[in-house]
């Protein structure tokens, strides 16, 4: 070889010149797939969205089926009828606001800053659904969902997803023998917004109780459980002021 | 005329049993024990290590006369963290469904110490056709036990295979759960899959004895 590789100069070369390689490589790929990430994340959100009000393509008991990407655009401005953003106890529309950052959003709303928390509006078969994001954080990272209610604050569909649970434990908060569960169980507990507990050892695994705010827990996944708890409670107590008033007595 | 000559088709199935990363070397147990709850995941995992290592070891074979040894394994990590981004970036753009599968495991790829390992034992002295093989065989070891273990531990923990209730329905007590059967709750936890390890080390050894160390 030309190169002596023991020489200190070769060796500060070598990691200047691997450095700008690589990443200006990555910064390449990264950028020029930018426009296609970015339009799957889009369609992801709007299926996702779907899905917790009932547009999906779910059969029977089986896996989780969203609504094909083809469609979904069609669907989600023909099901979605109203995006807004909370203003105090009332709400204002705002275009395209399913695309807000939420995270930020209830990060700045908890601390008592002016956030703009985006609520939607979906009507199926007559019936309206009243949608609210929620992000809060699992065992190793971000969890976050979406959750529909009716104006009786009935939960009508859920969906959950993960940024790192521990596959085969914590990560089948995304399953439907645990989302669908939460169908049918109300957040409200008298007239207090109490939001849904994911319980150990209540006793019911097959969910026939509804009244009781809770949902049975998944093995071993104790800490994501109580991170959804936590992040259901949280995010019906921002939004609380205004669910008070659309709810009917 | 076969395929591989003896050296090289050793160098692929030696991995696999003798020399197994997992059950000999020991290497690669943490995410042997993080991921390996369900059958699906086992898989999954296996099949991406097996291409991250076969890429990187040729992508370090072909660099190991230009390498500064004092940075060598910095070097290593720069060429698995580029090469998984990369694969990760095309998935997402081209496979969103597949990617979000995948996402959990980069992070355990890049740290997998079979990886590290076989750059730095092999790929590092050896030319990048038998570093290949090398990273082939020995990702398949690491699959092989990861499979193994993903399909006692979700057969006895969950009484399902790939998501499949081959043991009949534990909440409506049908097929084995009629009979009073119940799952193992003890399975789908980390330290189940120690024990099960811990057998297959004690079966291949009690069947191989010369692969006992030495006291």
């Amino acid at each position: 070889m030309a190169f002596n590789t023991e020489k200190n100069s070769y060796t500060v070369i070598f990691a200047a010149l691997m450095v700008v390689v690589v990443g200006s490589l990555l910064a390449f790929v990264a950028s020029g797939l930018k426009p296609k990430i970015h339009e799957n994340e889009r369609f992801e959100k709007q299926q996702n969205i779907l899905y917790a009000m009932g547009v999906n393509g779910n059969e029977g008991e089986g896996d989780v089926t969203f609504i094909p990407t083809s469609s979904v655009e069609a669907d989600f401005s023909k099901f979605i009828v109203k995006q807004m953003v909370l203003d105090g106890t009332s709400a204002v529309e705002k275009e395209n606001a399913y695309l807000i950052d939420v995270s930020k959003e209830i990060a700045k709303a908890k601390s008592g800053e002016k956030a703009e928390l985006p609520l939607l509006v979906g009507e199926k078969d007559g019936k309206t659904y009243y949608i609210i994001p929620m992000y809060g954080k699992g065992l190793w990272d971000a969890i976050w969902g979406y959750i529909s209610l009716d104006d009786q604050m009935i939960v009508q569909g859920v969906y959950f997803d993960h940024k790192g649970e521990t596959p085969g434990l914590g990560a089948n908060i995304k399953q439907r023998f645990f989302m669908d569960d939460f169908t049918g169980e109300s957040v409200l507990s008298g007239s207090s917004f109490e939001g849904i507990t994911v319980a150990k050892g209540n006793g019911d695994p097959l969910n026939s109780d509804k009244q009781d705010n809770q949902v049975d827990a998944l093995a071993g996944a104790t800490i994501t459980g109580n991170g959804v708890t936590a992040m259901i409670k949280d995010c019906i107590k921002l939004y609380k002021p205004y669910l008070e008033t659309i709810r009917k007595k | 005329m076969a395929l591989l000559s003896k050296k090289d088709s050793k160098l692929v199935l030696d991995p696999l049993a003798d020399n197994n990363p997992i059950t000999i070397q020991v290497l690669g147990i943490c995410s042997a024990l993080a991921i390996t709850a369900e059958l699906k995941a086992s898989v999954v995992m296996a099949l991406s290590v097996l291409f991250v290592l076969s890429m990187g070891n040729v992508a370090i074979s072909l660099l190991r006369n230009i390498i500064p040894s004092k940075i060598r394994i910095i070097v290593q990590l720069v060429v698995v963290a580029a090469l998984v981004i990369i694969v990760d970036q095309v998935l997402k753009a081209f496979a969103y469904e597949l990617s979000k599968t995948l996402s959990v495991f980069v992070g355990l790829i890049i740290t997998n110490c079979i990886i590290m390992g076989r750059f730095e034992a092999f790929a590092l002295g050896n030319g990048p056709k038998k570093a290949f093989l090398d990273g082939i065989g020995n990702a398949l070891g690491y699959g092989i036990i990861l499979v193994i273990v993903g399909f006692f531990r979700e057969l006895l923990g969950s009484g399902t295979l790939f998501g499949f209730k081959v043991l009949g329905d534990p909440v409506n007590k049908t097929g084995l759960y009629a009979i009073g059967y119940e799952n193992n709750g003890f399975m789908i936890i980390p330290p189940a899959a120690l024990i099960v390890l811990g057998i297959i080390i004690w079966v291949q050894r009690s069947r191989n004895r010369s692969l006992i160390e030495e006291a």
